[in-house]
């Protein structure tokens, strides 16, 4: 019954409002009707046209988050053959299950703006891409597993919400998901920690021992303050918070809460400024992240040794996989 | 709008491009609508079922997954056709603004405002 008419347009063209990226427009109309586009809070989807500029801004954004959710299971990995109960050891091995579940979430939202996906795992384990400066480090004891989830998680996902409207729209909506699932990560390493604060004082000293080592690169992990004009992801709308944004939110919400279980931090200039609104800190060593996400921190080596292990060892599953009949098609 | 471009660059490792993205829907609860939750890279549907399996109810999160190959998928996304600039407001329940009117007649008929519902009987 349908009129196939009726998917016409109501107006005739030269009446027609302006579609963003109008396929009869040139080059620079598209250019300039995309980044209108985006810049007024519009939407992108993976098989809108965009230009190459945004394509590839994109892609190293979120190849760099996948990355990071990648190589960010392997410190905790360490730790599930040592989790102190059956119960810790469950959740952990379900946290790092999820983790890589992002990994491949992300992935999927990255070969969409044109990289496969073992193109992206030969340049991580080449050393040509990056990942966060947090999973370059060791993990000495039970405590360390209790900060990451925590404090790491938290920090990360105070970036991931901010994402939750990011312009390239399956990225925004990857975000919603990740972020509904982090929650429950922290809440796991929060109760870790509380767990640890209420116990002997064996286990009150591991736990601020390794507070004590993971500040530091926690400071680091969203990177230097940054000029908001000149930030291209921010312009188009691919991120929405600078770095400094993102340490004062992480700041508000986190260092009341570590003060509540009376820890203490490493930096003797921490405290909240009330007149100009903002947490005052010592500078973060910039010259450790530098060096740390250059592949050159004290685990970095050494964990992506083990990933290249791990993707030796699995390569018959995936040439099986590709080999096998296309069994429904 | 699904153009070859973009689906020759979202291939897989393969070279016979073995590996084709799915479009993966779930329904939270029994009767509740199917939503779009993302998508995986498949070389069948049978393999794309089990990556959405894995992607998308870990957490028993779903009851029911579908995957849609996304060169299946048929798009329809002009704004001039979903949304001329027609005033359409004659189908929504906000299209009929009556208070002014309604007092009138009120006034003519020389009555008052009903009572609100006593929503406890």
């Amino acid at each position: 019954m349908t009129d196939p008419l009726a998917l016409d347009p109501v107006l005739p063209r030269a009446e027609r409002s302006r579609l963003p990226f109008n396929a009869g427009a040139t080059h620079s109309e598209r250019f300039e009707a995309f980044e209108a586009h985006v810049v007024a809070g519009g939407k992108v989807e993976a098989t809108d046209w965009m230009p190459e500029e945004y394509r590839t801004a994109v892609l190293r954004f979120v190849e760099m988050h996948a990355n990071s959710e990648l190589m960010g299971v392997l410190p905790e990995r360490e730790w599930i053959m040592r989790a102190p109960t059956l119960r810790r050891k469950l959740a952990l091995t379900a946290k790092v299950q999820d983790e890589v579940g992002h990994a491949q979430l992300l992935y999927r939202v990255a070969e969409d703006l044109g990289k496969p996906r073992e193109a992206m795992f030969d340049d991580l384990l080449a050393g040509r891409t990056k990942f966060h400066n947090v999973f370059h480090y060791p993990t000495k004891t039970w405590a360390d597993i209790g900060v990451i989830a925590w404090l790491v998680d938290a920090a990360a996902i105070v970036a991931q919400q901010a994402l939750r409207d990011s312009s390239y729209a399956p990225y925004a909506r990857t975000m919603q998901k990740v972020c509904w699932e982090e929650s429950v990560h922290i809440m796991h390493g929060r109760d870790v920690v509380v767990t640890l604060a209420t116990g002997t004082t064996a286990q009150r000293d591991m736990l601020q021992e390794a507070l004590d080592r993971w500040w530091p690169p926690l400071m680091q992990m969203h990177g230097p303050r940054s000029d908001r004009s000149k930030d291209r992801d921010l312009h188009w709308r691919i991120k929405a918070k600078t770095s400094e944004e993102l340490r004062q939110e992480f700041l508000t919400i986190y260092v009341p809460r570590v003060w509540e279980l009376g820890l203490t931090l490493p930096d003797p200039n921490l405290r909240f400024d009330a007149d100009a609104g903002e947490w005052r800190y010592s500078e973060p060593d910039w010259d450790e992240l530098r060096t740390v996400v250059t592949n050159h921190g004290p685990r970095s080596e050494a964990r992506l040794e083990f990933r290249r292990l791990a993707r030796a060892e699995t390569a018959w599953v995936r040439e099986a996989i590709l080999a096998a009949p296309r069994a429904a098609a | 709008m699904t153009d070859e471009a973009v689906r020759d660059r979202s291939a897989g490792p393969s070279e016979s491009g073995a590996l084709e993205p799915f479009e993966v829907f779930r329904q939270e609860k029994d009767g509740g609508p199917m939503v779009h939750g993302g998508s995986v890279l498949a070389p069948d549907p049978l393999l794309a079922l089990h990556y959405a399996r894995e992607m998308f109810s870990r957490r028993g999160e779903s009851v029911r997954l579908w995957v849609v190959r996304r060169a299946d998928v048929h798009e329809l996304d002009d704004p001039d056709v979903l949304a001329p600039p027609l005033d359409r407001s004659y189908r929504k329940p906000g299209g009929y603004v009556m208070r002014d009117k309604l007092a009138a007649a009120r006034e003519r008929a020389g009555t008052s405002k009903p009572k609100a519902r006593d929503k406890s009987r």
